[in-house]
């Protein structure tokens, strides 16, 4: 992998500044924050939630597919392993598929509510009329 | 003498404890409008009806963006029928754009809260008394008017619509695990000071930027609270949705996404 292989990993879209006070928290438990960088706070701890787990989960499945931690699985569990992630993200697709229709199937029809604004709308230039109103 | 009676005023609002007779609480609805010459005297009708059987103090900004089919004229007309503590004409030479307006808006307004809505009747302010009941109720910052919950839900949107709508709201709970089911709405009950701090903050355009205000709602921990309400497009025939408008939502979700 070219970040193994190249000594140092490059991190774009992210303020100096921010990742800075982060890691000065990690590594002594305080970190000044102000006005000005709380924001720069809010996206890098946004980000790097996602980043995170993503490696979390990554890192896991190739530990456990490739044998690198010299943990040999028996040959059943790794072939549900291999295709997991592919698996995976087609259950999230079923799974997006199905809350959206099924939000889609139960979306409210508001017909009484049209139908009172349609009189409400006669009543209202009636009385609009009446006061001078000149549409 | 002069000295005494000003000395007995302070003596007397000292004396009042709190909680006791709270200065009363004042609704500001700000209308940003552009070429809404036939809408604008029903909305503003419906507004007057629904605070005056609720007995709830409110006035009604409108911020008129030079609309050539005037618009202008028909406000005018309103302020005097409705009278000018009511309704307060606040316009703009030309379109300038939503996030503008609510500033300029505000800067006018003498309520403690804000209302936001579109002046189209997609919105009806029938639901504004039951946004003041849940304020008051869990104390809200803001109160979102939501389609997507309860006996929320929309009249005149084809299944085509609605499958984007969904789909929409679908992805963008998930980048975004926002906390509230309608980011898009723009049917919103708002703490004065609360829209100050966050229209400051905000930097997006058109629907993105009522997202990014639930979004970086979240992030300062103003509490939300929602409310389903029903709307009604009568516009969607003449506006359909096209490509551009999905592209650049998209477009305005990751960029959210990526920054907040």
């Amino acid at each position: 992998m070219r970040e193994r292989d190249g000594g140092s990993v490059t991190i774009t879209n992210l303020s100096s500044k921010a990742v800075k006070a982060f890691l000065d928290y990690a590594y002594t438990g305080e970190t000044q924050i102000t006005d000005d960088n709380v924001e720069m706070f809010f996206q890098l701890s946004s980000f790097l939630q996602w980043l995170w787990g993503l490696a979390l989960l990554g890192s896991t499945w190739a530990a456990l597919t490739t044998g690198a931690l010299g943990l040999e699985l028996p040959s059943p569990c790794r072939e549900v392993l291999w295709p997991l992630p592919a698996y995976l993200l087609v259950s999230a697709g079923y799974y997006a598929l199905g809350t959206v229709g099924y939000c889609v199937a139960t979306f409210h029809d508001c017909e009484d509510a049209a139908r009172e604004l349609q009189s409400q709308v006669q009543e209202a230039c009636a009385d609009l009329a009446r006061r001078g109103m000149r549409f | 003498m002069a000295s005494e009676e000003a000395s007995g005023s302070l003596r007397r609002s000292r004396r009042e404890p709190e909680g006791r007779a709270p200065r009363q609480d004042k609704y500001s609805v700000l209308l940003p409008t552009y070429n809404e010459r036939e809408n604008l005297p029903l909305i503003v009708w419906l507004l007057v009806k629904s605070f005056s059987e609720s007995g709830i103090n409110y006035e009604i900004i409108i911020i008129d963006d030079g609309s050539p089919d005037g618009t202008r004229d028909v406000a005018e007309q309103l302020e005097k029928i409705y009278g000018s503590d009511k309704i307060l004409l606040r316009p703009r030479e030309k379109k300038l754009g939503l996030g503008t307006a609510y500033i300029h808006g505000m800067k006018h307004a003498t309520g403690n809260y804000v209302i936001i809505m579109d002046a189209d009747l997609s919105h009806h302010p029938k639901f504004i008394p039951e946004f003041i009941r849940k304020q008051k109720e869990g104390n809200f910052d803001i109160v979102s008017g939501t389609r997507y919950k309860g006996n929320g839900g929309v009249y005149g949107w084809d299944l085509k619509r609605k499958i984007i709508s969904r789909g929409a709201n679908f992805l963008t709970q998930i980048l975004l695990r926002p906390g509230a089911s309608d980011l898009t709405g723009s049917f919103r009950l708002y703490r004065k000071e609360v829209l100050q701090k966050l229209i400051e903050k905000c930097v997006s355009k058109g629907y993105v930027f009522q997202m990014e205000m639930i979004v970086r709602a979240r992030q300062l921990n103003y509490t939300i609270g929602e409310v389903p309400i029903s709307f009604v497009d009568r516009v969607y025939g003449e506006s359909k949705l096209g490509g551009n408008e999905i592209v650049s939502f998209l477009k305005g979700l990751l960029t959210l996404f990526a920054t907040t």
